[in-house]
Protein backbone atom coordinates (compact mmCIF):
# COMPACT_ATOMS: atom_id res chain seq x y z
CA UNK A 1 0.00 0.00 0.00
CA UNK A 2 2.86 2.58 1.02
CA UNK A 3 4.08 3.79 -2.38
CA UNK A 4 6.24 6.50 -1.32
CA UNK A 5 8.76 5.26 1.30
CA UNK A 6 10.77 8.27 1.44
CA UNK A 7 8.42 10.59 2.20
CA UNK A 8 8.06 11.31 5.97
CA UNK A 9 4.61 10.51 7.05
CA UNK A 10 3.51 12.11 10.32
CA UNK A 11 4.23 8.95 12.29
CA UNK A 12 8.08 9.16 11.44
CA UNK A 13 8.00 12.71 13.52
CA UNK A 14 9.82 12.09 17.24
CA UNK A 15 6.54 12.57 19.81
CA UNK A 16 7.99 16.57 19.98
CA UNK A 17 8.67 17.83 23.27
CA UNK A 18 11.67 16.34 24.11
CA UNK A 19 14.80 18.35 25.26
CA UNK A 20 13.46 22.25 24.27
CA UNK A 21 14.81 22.32 20.41
CA UNK A 22 17.21 24.53 19.97
CA UNK A 23 15.98 28.62 19.90
CA UNK A 24 16.60 29.98 16.33
CA UNK A 25 19.70 32.27 15.93
CA UNK A 26 19.11 33.21 12.54
CA UNK A 27 20.82 36.77 10.66
CA UNK A 28 18.15 39.06 10.15
CA UNK A 29 17.48 40.21 6.79
CA UNK A 30 18.87 43.83 6.21
CA UNK A 31 16.84 46.55 4.57
CA UNK A 32 19.31 48.42 2.53
CA UNK A 33 16.54 50.13 0.94
CA UNK A 34 15.49 51.50 4.12
CA UNK A 35 18.59 52.85 4.61
CA UNK A 36 19.13 54.78 1.43
CA UNK A 37 15.63 56.19 1.77
CA UNK A 38 16.50 57.81 5.47
CA UNK A 39 19.24 58.91 3.67
CA UNK A 40 17.23 61.07 1.40
CA UNK A 41 14.56 61.90 3.13
CA UNK A 42 16.91 63.69 5.59
CA UNK A 43 18.95 65.14 2.96
CA UNK A 44 15.87 67.19 1.05
CA UNK A 45 14.77 68.05 4.88
CA UNK A 46 18.02 69.21 5.22
CA UNK A 47 17.94 71.31 2.43
CA UNK A 48 14.64 72.52 2.81
CA UNK A 49 15.57 73.80 6.45
CA UNK A 50 18.64 75.73 5.29
CA UNK A 51 16.52 76.79 2.53
CA UNK A 52 14.22 78.73 5.06
CA UNK A 53 16.41 79.71 7.01
CA UNK A 54 18.26 81.73 4.60
CA UNK A 55 15.22 83.26 3.07
CA UNK A 56 14.23 87.00 3.63
CA UNK A 57 12.59 86.34 6.60
CA UNK A 58 12.90 87.73 10.25
CA UNK A 59 12.51 84.13 12.16
CA UNK A 60 12.98 86.19 15.27
CA UNK A 61 9.60 87.59 14.80
CA UNK A 62 7.88 84.41 15.57
CA UNK A 63 9.38 83.87 19.51
CA UNK A 64 8.61 87.55 19.91
CA UNK A 65 4.98 87.46 19.25
CA UNK A 66 4.37 84.11 20.04
CA UNK A 67 2.54 84.72 22.94
CA UNK A 68 1.29 88.17 22.59
CA UNK A 69 -1.95 89.12 23.80
CA UNK A 70 -3.70 89.19 20.56
CA UNK A 71 -2.38 86.31 19.37
CA UNK A 72 -3.57 84.44 22.47
CA UNK A 73 -7.19 85.71 22.31
CA UNK A 74 -7.06 84.33 18.55
CA UNK A 75 -6.19 81.29 19.64
CA UNK A 76 -9.08 81.25 22.53
CA UNK A 77 -11.59 82.67 19.76
CA UNK A 78 -10.86 79.74 17.45
CA UNK A 79 -10.97 77.53 20.13
CA UNK A 80 -14.29 78.75 21.03
CA UNK A 81 -15.65 78.78 18.19
CA UNK A 82 -14.62 75.41 17.30
CA UNK A 83 -15.78 73.86 20.35
CA UNK A 84 -19.67 75.88 19.96
CA UNK A 85 -19.89 75.24 16.10
CA UNK A 86 -18.42 71.50 16.85
CA UNK A 87 -21.58 71.12 19.50
CA UNK A 88 -24.13 72.54 17.07
CA UNK A 89 -23.07 70.37 14.38
CA UNK A 90 -23.32 67.36 16.62
CA UNK A 91 -26.46 67.97 18.11
CA UNK A 92 -27.70 69.34 14.61
CA UNK A 93 -26.39 66.14 12.89
CA UNK A 94 -27.82 63.37 15.33
CA UNK A 95 -31.19 65.28 15.12
CA UNK A 96 -31.03 65.66 11.22
CA UNK A 97 -29.56 61.42 11.45
CA UNK A 98 -32.81 60.75 13.17
CA UNK A 99 -35.50 62.44 11.35
CA UNK A 100 -34.22 61.69 7.88
CA UNK A 101 -33.87 57.90 9.29
CA UNK A 102 -37.78 58.29 11.01
CA UNK A 103 -40.24 56.56 9.45
CA UNK A 104 -42.28 60.07 9.03
CA UNK A 105 -42.40 61.67 5.88
CA UNK A 106 -42.53 64.66 6.76
CA UNK A 107 -39.07 64.57 8.86
CA UNK A 108 -37.08 62.91 6.80
CA UNK A 109 -38.16 64.91 3.59
CA UNK A 110 -37.05 68.33 5.48
CA UNK A 111 -33.75 66.74 6.83
CA UNK A 112 -32.98 65.71 3.29
CA UNK A 113 -33.42 69.26 2.23
CA UNK A 114 -31.89 70.80 5.20
CA UNK A 115 -28.58 67.76 3.86
CA UNK A 116 -29.20 68.86 0.45
CA UNK A 117 -29.08 72.64 0.26
CA UNK A 118 -25.99 73.47 3.38
CA UNK A 119 -23.83 70.16 2.10
CA UNK A 120 -24.35 71.80 -1.44
CA UNK A 121 -23.07 75.23 -1.38
CA UNK A 122 -19.25 76.14 0.02
CA UNK A 123 -18.80 76.98 3.65
CA UNK A 124 -17.40 80.45 2.74
CA UNK A 125 -20.46 80.87 0.57
CA UNK A 126 -23.08 80.56 3.35
CA UNK A 127 -20.91 82.77 5.48
CA UNK A 128 -20.58 85.88 3.14
CA UNK A 129 -24.43 85.05 3.38
CA UNK A 130 -25.39 85.01 6.81
CA UNK A 131 -23.19 88.20 6.87
CA UNK A 132 -25.69 90.35 4.71
CA UNK A 133 -28.98 88.92 5.88
CA UNK A 134 -29.53 91.92 6.98
CA UNK A 135 -30.70 92.92 3.33
CA UNK A 136 -33.25 90.34 3.72
CA UNK A 137 -34.12 91.06 7.38
CA UNK A 138 -33.44 94.84 8.97
CA UNK A 139 -35.06 93.70 12.07
CA UNK A 140 -35.39 90.69 14.29
CA UNK A 141 -38.17 90.76 16.58
CA UNK A 142 -38.78 88.06 18.72
CA UNK A 143 -41.99 89.39 20.70
CA UNK A 144 -41.48 90.80 24.30
CA UNK A 145 -37.94 89.08 24.48
CA UNK A 146 -35.95 90.55 22.12
CA UNK A 147 -36.04 93.33 19.46
CA UNK A 148 -33.16 94.42 17.58
CA UNK A 149 -31.80 95.68 14.32
CA UNK A 150 -29.90 93.17 12.58
CA UNK A 151 -26.89 94.31 11.89
CA UNK A 152 -26.46 94.86 15.67
CA UNK A 153 -27.91 91.58 16.68
CA UNK A 154 -25.84 89.72 13.87
CA UNK A 155 -22.25 90.09 15.17
CA UNK A 156 -19.24 88.32 13.53
CA UNK A 157 -19.43 85.84 16.57
CA UNK A 158 -22.98 84.84 15.76
CA UNK A 159 -22.65 85.09 12.18
CA UNK A 160 -19.46 82.77 12.30
CA UNK A 161 -21.29 80.17 14.88
CA UNK A 162 -24.29 79.82 12.53
CA UNK A 163 -22.22 80.17 9.42
CA UNK A 164 -19.92 77.09 10.58
CA UNK A 165 -22.21 74.88 13.01
CA UNK A 166 -25.34 74.78 10.48
CA UNK A 167 -22.81 73.62 7.99
CA UNK A 168 -21.32 70.86 10.01
CA UNK A 169 -24.77 69.94 11.31
CA UNK A 170 -25.40 68.84 7.37
CA UNK A 171 -22.07 66.65 7.73
CA UNK A 172 -22.58 65.27 10.80
CA UNK A 173 -26.57 64.09 9.67
CA UNK A 174 -24.69 61.73 7.09
CA UNK A 175 -21.98 60.45 9.47
CA UNK A 176 -24.37 60.21 12.30
CA UNK A 177 -26.51 58.25 9.96
CA UNK A 178 -23.89 55.54 8.78
CA UNK A 179 -23.70 55.25 12.66
CA UNK A 180 -27.21 54.30 13.49
CA UNK A 181 -27.40 52.45 10.35
CA UNK A 182 -24.30 49.86 11.71
CA UNK A 183 -26.19 48.98 14.85
CA UNK A 184 -27.40 45.76 14.34
CA UNK A 185 -31.05 45.61 13.94
CA UNK A 186 -31.58 43.09 16.38
CA UNK A 187 -30.93 45.82 19.15
CA UNK A 188 -33.69 47.26 18.53
CA UNK A 189 -35.51 44.77 18.78
CA UNK A 190 -34.55 43.28 21.91
CA UNK A 191 -35.31 46.75 23.69
CA UNK A 192 -38.38 46.91 21.83
CA UNK A 193 -39.73 43.93 22.66
CA UNK A 194 -38.30 44.81 25.96
CA UNK A 195 -41.03 47.23 26.40
CA UNK A 196 -38.48 50.21 25.41
CA UNK A 197 -39.93 52.85 23.53
CA UNK A 198 -38.26 54.75 20.30
CA UNK A 199 -36.64 57.52 22.04
CA UNK A 200 -35.17 55.26 25.01
CA UNK A 201 -34.38 52.41 22.18
CA UNK A 202 -32.28 55.29 20.59
CA UNK A 203 -30.83 57.14 23.96
CA UNK A 204 -30.09 54.01 25.53
CA UNK A 205 -29.31 51.22 23.05
CA UNK A 206 -28.54 52.27 20.01
CA UNK A 207 -26.48 55.69 20.07
CA UNK A 208 -24.16 54.13 22.37
CA UNK A 209 -23.50 51.61 19.96
CA UNK A 210 -23.11 53.85 17.04
CA UNK A 211 -20.99 56.38 19.08
CA UNK A 212 -18.08 53.60 17.85
CA UNK A 213 -18.82 54.43 14.52
CA UNK A 214 -19.42 57.94 15.19
CA UNK A 215 -16.46 59.19 16.58
CA UNK A 216 -13.42 58.50 14.91
CA UNK A 217 -15.06 60.58 11.80
CA UNK A 218 -15.92 63.04 14.22
CA UNK A 219 -12.73 63.62 15.26
CA UNK A 220 -11.81 64.34 12.12
CA UNK A 221 -14.09 66.92 11.71
CA UNK A 222 -13.01 68.64 14.58
CA UNK A 223 -9.79 68.82 13.33
CA UNK A 224 -11.29 70.19 10.39
CA UNK A 225 -13.11 72.94 11.66
CA UNK A 226 -10.71 74.04 13.74
CA UNK A 227 -9.11 74.73 10.50
CA UNK A 228 -12.34 76.10 8.75
CA UNK A 229 -12.53 78.53 11.44
CA UNK A 230 -9.86 80.42 9.65
CA UNK A 231 -12.42 81.20 6.63
CA UNK A 232 -14.34 83.53 9.79
CA UNK A 233 -11.78 86.14 9.03
CA UNK A 234 -13.77 87.06 6.22
CA UNK A 235 -16.76 88.36 8.49
CA UNK A 236 -14.47 90.16 10.53
CA UNK A 237 -14.29 87.47 13.68
CA UNK A 238 -11.21 87.88 15.52
CA UNK A 239 -10.15 84.38 15.29
CA UNK A 240 -6.48 83.29 15.24
CA UNK A 241 -5.67 83.96 11.63
CA UNK A 242 -7.03 87.54 11.75
CA UNK A 243 -5.22 88.56 14.49
CA UNK A 244 -1.96 87.40 12.99
CA UNK A 245 -2.73 88.88 9.94
CA UNK A 246 -3.21 91.75 11.91
CA UNK A 247 -0.21 92.19 13.37
CA UNK A 248 1.68 91.00 10.50
CA UNK A 249 0.14 94.52 8.71
CA UNK A 250 0.97 96.85 11.56
CA UNK A 251 4.28 94.87 12.54
CA UNK A 252 5.77 94.43 8.87
CA UNK A 253 5.76 91.08 9.56
CA UNK A 254 3.56 89.07 7.33
CA UNK A 255 4.80 86.64 6.62
CA UNK A 256 6.05 85.52 9.46
CA UNK A 257 2.69 85.73 11.22
CA UNK A 258 1.54 82.99 8.88
CA UNK A 259 3.86 80.51 9.99
CA UNK A 260 3.36 81.67 13.56
CA UNK A 261 -0.03 81.28 12.88
CA UNK A 262 0.36 77.66 11.09
CA UNK A 263 2.44 76.37 14.15
CA UNK A 264 -0.73 77.41 16.61
CA UNK A 265 -2.84 75.23 14.26
CA UNK A 266 -0.42 72.63 14.40
CA UNK A 267 0.06 72.61 18.04
CA UNK A 268 -4.11 72.43 18.52
CA UNK A 269 -4.65 69.57 16.04
CA UNK A 270 -1.95 67.76 17.96
CA UNK A 271 -3.65 68.19 21.30
CA UNK A 272 -7.15 67.50 19.13
CA UNK A 273 -5.99 64.01 17.73
CA UNK A 274 -4.57 62.60 21.04
CA UNK A 275 -8.17 63.89 22.91
CA UNK A 276 -9.73 61.65 19.92
CA UNK A 277 -7.80 58.42 20.47
CA UNK A 278 -8.88 58.42 24.01
CA UNK A 279 -12.65 59.50 23.36
CA UNK A 280 -12.25 56.27 20.80
CA UNK A 281 -10.87 54.27 23.11
CA UNK A 282 -13.42 54.71 25.74
CA UNK A 283 -16.47 54.08 23.08
CA UNK A 284 -14.45 50.50 22.33
CA UNK A 285 -15.44 49.18 25.25
CA UNK A 286 -17.82 45.91 25.57
CA UNK A 287 -16.86 46.05 21.82
CA UNK A 288 -13.90 43.98 22.20
CA UNK A 289 -12.51 42.15 24.62
CA UNK A 290 -9.48 43.93 26.07
CA UNK A 291 -9.11 47.71 25.41
CA UNK A 292 -6.23 49.09 22.73
CA UNK A 293 -3.08 49.88 24.89
CA UNK A 294 -2.68 54.01 25.75
CA UNK A 295 0.25 55.52 23.39
CA UNK A 296 2.24 55.19 27.02
CA UNK A 297 1.70 51.66 27.59
CA UNK A 298 2.88 51.37 23.63
CA UNK A 299 5.54 52.91 24.20
CA UNK A 300 6.75 51.11 27.30
CA UNK A 301 5.91 47.98 25.45
CA UNK A 302 7.99 49.02 22.51
CA UNK A 303 11.09 49.92 24.57
CA UNK A 304 10.78 46.47 26.49
CA UNK A 305 10.33 44.49 23.35
CA UNK A 306 13.24 46.68 21.67
CA UNK A 307 15.68 45.70 24.91
CA UNK A 308 14.30 42.17 25.71
CA UNK A 309 15.95 40.40 22.85
CA UNK A 310 19.41 41.89 23.87
CA UNK A 311 18.57 40.09 27.25
CA UNK A 312 17.18 37.12 26.38
CA UNK A 313 18.02 36.59 23.06
CA UNK A 314 19.51 32.82 23.06
CA UNK B 1 -59.43 29.95 31.20
CA UNK B 2 -58.73 32.75 28.63
CA UNK B 3 -56.13 31.37 26.12
CA UNK B 4 -52.75 32.97 26.79
CA UNK B 5 -52.69 33.04 23.08
CA UNK B 6 -54.96 32.90 20.69
CA UNK B 7 -54.12 32.83 16.74
CA UNK B 8 -57.13 33.09 14.40
CA UNK B 9 -56.61 32.46 10.87
CA UNK B 10 -53.35 34.57 10.95
CA UNK B 11 -51.93 35.89 7.69
CA UNK B 12 -48.55 37.57 6.99
CA UNK B 13 -47.01 38.72 3.28
CA UNK B 14 -43.83 40.83 2.96
CA UNK B 15 -44.01 41.91 -0.08
CA UNK B 16 -45.76 39.69 -2.41
CA UNK B 17 -44.26 36.20 -0.65
CA UNK B 18 -47.06 35.05 1.84
CA UNK B 19 -45.30 33.62 4.77
CA UNK B 20 -48.54 32.77 6.96
CA UNK B 21 -51.57 31.19 5.71
CA UNK B 22 -53.91 31.17 7.73
CA UNK B 23 -52.48 30.32 11.44
CA UNK B 24 -54.87 28.88 14.00
CA UNK B 25 -53.93 27.95 17.31
CA UNK B 26 -54.09 27.67 21.21
CA UNK B 27 -51.71 28.00 24.24
CA UNK B 28 -53.19 27.77 27.32
CA UNK B 29 -51.55 29.71 30.79
CA UNK B 30 -48.65 27.19 32.17
CA UNK B 31 -47.93 25.44 28.86
CA UNK B 32 -45.01 25.19 26.94
CA UNK B 33 -45.67 25.23 23.39
CA UNK B 34 -43.24 23.92 20.71
CA UNK B 35 -43.20 24.79 17.16
CA UNK B 36 -41.08 23.17 14.59
CA UNK B 37 -40.75 22.79 11.02
CA UNK B 38 -37.90 23.18 8.23
CA UNK B 39 -36.61 26.97 7.91
CA UNK B 40 -38.66 28.83 5.87
CA UNK B 41 -42.12 27.12 7.31
CA UNK B 42 -42.91 30.75 9.00
CA UNK B 43 -42.72 29.87 12.76
CA UNK B 44 -40.14 32.46 13.28
CA UNK B 45 -42.85 34.97 11.58
CA UNK B 46 -45.30 33.78 13.50
CA UNK B 47 -43.48 34.07 16.81
CA UNK B 48 -42.50 37.86 16.39
CA UNK B 49 -46.14 38.86 15.42
CA UNK B 50 -47.16 37.27 18.97
CA UNK B 51 -45.25 40.51 20.35
CA UNK B 52 -46.12 42.60 17.14
CA UNK B 53 -42.55 43.16 15.89
CA UNK B 54 -44.44 41.50 12.74
CA UNK B 55 -47.38 42.90 12.00
CA UNK B 56 -50.41 40.62 10.90
CA UNK B 57 -52.61 41.01 7.18
CA UNK B 58 -54.88 39.27 8.01
CA UNK B 59 -56.85 37.21 11.24
CA UNK B 60 -56.70 38.07 14.91
CA UNK B 61 -54.13 37.22 17.21
CA UNK B 62 -54.97 37.12 21.10
CA UNK B 63 -52.70 37.51 24.22
CA UNK B 64 -54.39 36.86 27.79
CA UNK B 65 -57.73 37.90 25.77
CA UNK B 66 -56.40 41.15 24.26
CA UNK B 67 -55.88 41.58 20.69
CA UNK B 68 -52.58 42.48 19.41
CA UNK B 69 -51.37 45.61 18.00
CA UNK B 70 -54.96 47.03 17.80
CA UNK B 71 -58.20 48.02 19.70
CA UNK B 72 -61.27 46.67 18.22
CA UNK B 73 -64.74 48.97 18.46
CA UNK B 74 -67.64 47.75 17.15
CA UNK B 75 -66.44 46.26 13.92
CA UNK B 76 -63.63 48.75 13.50
CA UNK B 77 -59.62 48.11 13.99
CA UNK B 78 -57.90 51.07 15.25
CA UNK B 79 -54.02 50.98 15.05
CA UNK B 80 -52.67 50.66 19.02
CA UNK B 81 -50.12 53.51 19.20
CA UNK B 82 -46.38 52.72 19.89
CA UNK B 83 -46.34 53.21 23.39
CA UNK B 84 -49.36 51.06 23.25
CA UNK B 85 -47.51 48.45 22.21
CA UNK B 86 -44.60 48.92 24.05
CA UNK B 87 -46.92 48.64 27.03
CA UNK B 88 -48.20 45.08 26.01
CA UNK B 89 -44.92 44.09 25.38
CA UNK B 90 -43.67 44.76 28.94
CA UNK B 91 -45.50 41.76 29.93
CA UNK B 92 -43.98 39.59 26.94
CA UNK B 93 -40.63 38.12 27.03
CA UNK B 94 -38.68 37.10 24.21
CA UNK B 95 -35.12 35.61 24.08
CA UNK B 96 -33.51 35.50 20.09
CA UNK B 97 -31.44 33.30 18.33
CA UNK B 98 -28.57 36.01 18.32
CA UNK B 99 -29.07 36.84 21.54
CA UNK B 100 -29.00 40.63 21.16
CA UNK B 101 -27.55 41.36 24.63
CA UNK B 102 -26.69 44.64 24.48
CA UNK B 103 -23.09 44.64 23.87
CA UNK B 104 -21.72 48.13 25.91
CA UNK B 105 -23.07 46.84 29.33
CA UNK B 106 -22.45 44.29 31.20
CA UNK B 107 -24.50 41.06 32.33
CA UNK B 108 -25.80 42.46 35.35
CA UNK B 109 -26.58 45.88 32.85
CA UNK B 110 -28.41 44.04 30.89
CA UNK B 111 -30.80 42.63 33.01
CA UNK B 112 -31.48 45.83 34.86
CA UNK B 113 -31.91 47.90 31.71
CA UNK B 114 -35.73 47.59 30.86
CA UNK B 115 -36.73 47.97 34.73
CA UNK B 116 -34.78 50.53 35.31
CA UNK B 117 -35.52 52.50 32.14
CA UNK B 118 -39.58 51.24 31.58
CA UNK B 119 -40.68 50.41 35.13
CA UNK B 120 -38.89 53.55 36.58
CA UNK B 121 -37.46 50.80 38.88
CA UNK B 122 -34.69 52.51 41.97
CA UNK B 123 -31.59 50.91 40.30
CA UNK B 124 -30.09 49.60 43.41
CA UNK B 125 -33.36 47.17 43.82
CA UNK B 126 -32.97 46.01 39.88
CA UNK B 127 -29.06 45.46 40.53
CA UNK B 128 -30.43 43.32 43.27
CA UNK B 129 -33.27 41.63 41.17
CA UNK B 130 -30.67 41.16 38.44
CA UNK B 131 -28.40 39.90 40.35
CA UNK B 132 -30.37 36.92 41.98
CA UNK B 133 -31.87 36.38 37.98
CA UNK B 134 -28.25 36.53 37.09
CA UNK B 135 -27.83 33.46 40.00
CA UNK B 136 -30.61 31.47 39.04
CA UNK B 137 -29.27 31.03 35.29
CA UNK B 138 -26.13 29.90 37.05
CA UNK B 139 -24.18 33.15 36.16
CA UNK B 140 -23.69 34.92 39.64
CA UNK B 141 -20.18 35.00 38.89
CA UNK B 142 -20.39 36.77 35.64
CA UNK B 143 -22.61 39.78 36.25
CA UNK B 144 -19.52 42.00 35.93
CA UNK B 145 -18.88 40.70 32.12
CA UNK B 146 -19.61 42.25 28.74
CA UNK B 147 -21.37 39.91 26.88
CA UNK B 148 -17.88 40.10 24.43
CA UNK B 149 -16.68 37.95 27.21
CA UNK B 150 -19.04 35.18 27.42
CA UNK B 151 -19.72 32.29 25.75
CA UNK B 152 -22.69 31.69 23.78
CA UNK B 153 -24.52 30.06 25.60
CA UNK B 154 -23.83 32.27 29.04
CA UNK B 155 -25.06 34.91 26.68
CA UNK B 156 -28.08 33.22 26.04
CA UNK B 157 -28.57 32.72 29.59
CA UNK B 158 -28.24 36.73 30.08
CA UNK B 159 -30.60 37.03 27.47
CA UNK B 160 -33.28 34.71 29.25
CA UNK B 161 -32.63 36.38 32.42
CA UNK B 162 -32.65 39.74 31.10
CA UNK B 163 -36.73 38.86 29.39
CA UNK B 164 -37.39 37.76 33.14
CA UNK B 165 -36.52 40.60 34.59
CA UNK B 166 -39.43 42.22 33.18
CA UNK B 167 -41.39 39.60 35.34
CA UNK B 168 -43.71 38.07 31.98
CA UNK B 169 -46.52 36.38 31.89
CA UNK B 170 -45.67 34.92 28.36
CA UNK B 171 -42.11 33.83 27.13
CA UNK B 172 -41.23 33.36 23.47
CA UNK B 173 -38.02 31.62 22.21
CA UNK B 174 -36.90 31.99 18.89
CA UNK B 175 -34.24 29.37 18.58
CA UNK B 176 -32.59 29.92 21.44
CA UNK B 177 -30.29 27.07 21.04
CA UNK B 178 -29.08 27.00 17.18
CA UNK B 179 -26.44 29.52 17.36
CA UNK B 180 -24.63 27.75 20.42
CA UNK B 181 -21.80 25.03 19.72
CA UNK B 182 -23.28 21.50 20.96
CA UNK B 183 -21.58 21.35 24.13
CA UNK B 184 -23.19 24.86 25.35
CA UNK B 185 -26.91 23.49 24.30
CA UNK B 186 -27.47 21.79 27.51
CA UNK B 187 -26.97 24.89 30.40
CA UNK B 188 -29.54 26.88 28.04
CA UNK B 189 -32.27 23.78 27.79
CA UNK B 190 -31.96 23.31 31.49
CA UNK B 191 -32.71 26.88 32.37
CA UNK B 192 -35.87 27.08 29.80
CA UNK B 193 -36.83 23.26 31.75
CA UNK B 194 -36.38 25.44 35.25
CA UNK B 195 -38.89 27.95 33.91
CA UNK B 196 -41.14 25.14 32.26
CA UNK B 197 -41.53 23.70 35.60
CA UNK B 198 -41.93 27.10 37.45
CA UNK B 199 -45.40 27.07 35.83
CA UNK B 200 -44.23 29.99 32.71
CA UNK B 201 -45.94 30.35 29.84
CA UNK B 202 -43.18 29.22 27.11
CA UNK B 203 -43.56 29.26 23.35
CA UNK B 204 -40.94 27.97 21.69
CA UNK B 205 -39.68 27.51 18.30
CA UNK B 206 -36.68 25.02 18.07
CA UNK B 207 -35.42 22.02 17.06
CA UNK B 208 -34.70 20.43 19.41
CA UNK B 209 -36.59 17.76 19.30
CA UNK B 210 -35.49 16.13 22.78
CA UNK B 211 -36.44 19.10 24.83
CA UNK B 212 -40.12 19.43 22.71
CA UNK B 213 -40.39 15.59 23.78
CA UNK B 214 -39.37 15.98 27.47
CA UNK B 215 -40.38 19.52 28.63
CA UNK B 216 -43.58 20.54 25.63
CA UNK B 217 -47.18 19.69 26.60
CA UNK B 218 -48.52 21.02 23.24
CA UNK B 219 -46.68 20.27 19.90
CA UNK B 220 -47.56 22.38 16.67
CA UNK B 221 -45.25 21.01 13.16
CA UNK B 222 -45.45 24.00 10.65
CA UNK B 223 -44.38 23.67 6.95
CA UNK B 224 -45.17 26.47 4.17
CA UNK B 225 -47.17 28.67 6.35
CA UNK B 226 -49.71 26.53 7.52
CA UNK B 227 -49.69 24.28 10.47
CA UNK B 228 -49.49 20.51 8.89
CA UNK B 229 -49.81 18.37 12.50
CA UNK B 230 -50.46 19.19 15.90
CA UNK B 231 -50.93 17.59 19.46
CA UNK B 232 -48.78 16.35 22.21
CA UNK B 233 -45.39 16.16 21.66
CA UNK B 234 -44.76 12.44 22.38
CA UNK B 235 -47.58 11.25 20.23
CA UNK B 236 -46.43 13.42 17.22
CA UNK B 237 -42.71 12.74 17.15
CA UNK B 238 -42.72 9.33 17.65
CA UNK B 239 -46.32 8.33 15.51
CA UNK B 240 -46.67 11.38 12.49
CA UNK B 241 -49.62 11.26 10.97
CA UNK B 242 -48.24 13.41 8.03
CA UNK B 243 -45.90 12.07 5.05
CA UNK B 244 -44.53 15.60 5.60
CA UNK B 245 -44.47 15.50 9.01
CA UNK B 246 -42.06 12.34 8.64
CA UNK B 247 -40.11 13.39 5.83
CA UNK B 248 -38.89 16.68 8.46
CA UNK B 249 -38.76 14.13 11.63
CA UNK B 250 -36.77 11.35 9.44
CA UNK B 251 -34.18 13.90 8.43
CA UNK B 252 -33.85 15.70 12.16
CA UNK B 253 -34.28 12.76 14.36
Amino acid sequence: MTVDIDKTGPEDTPPTPKAGPEAIKAIPVRHYGRYVAAVVAIALLASIVVAFSQGKINWGAIPENFFDPRILEGVGNTLLLTGLSMAIGIVGGILLAVMRLSKNPVTSSIAWFYIWFFRGTPVLVQLIVWFNLGLVFEFINLGPFYKNEWSDFMTPFLTALLGLGLNEAAYMAEICRAGLLAVDEGQTEASHALGMSHAKTLRRVVIPQAMRVIVPPTGNEVINMLKTTSLVSVVQYSELLRQAQDIGQTSGAPVEMLFLAASWYLIMTSVLSVGQYYLERYYARGSSRSLPPTPLQRIRATVFSVRRPKGVAA
Amino acid sequence: MTAMVKAEGVHKSFGHIEVLKGIDLEVAPREVFCLIGPSGSGKSTFLRCINHLEKINAGRLYVDGELVGYRQRGDKLYELKDSEVALKRRDIGMVFQRFNLFPHMTAVENVMEAPVQVKGEAKAVARERALKLLDRVGLSDRAGNYPSQLSGGQQQRVAIARALAMEPKLMLFDEPTSALDPELVGDVLDVMRGLAEDGMTMVVVTHEMGFAREVGDSLVFMDGGVVVESGNPRDVLTDPQHDRTKAFLSKVL
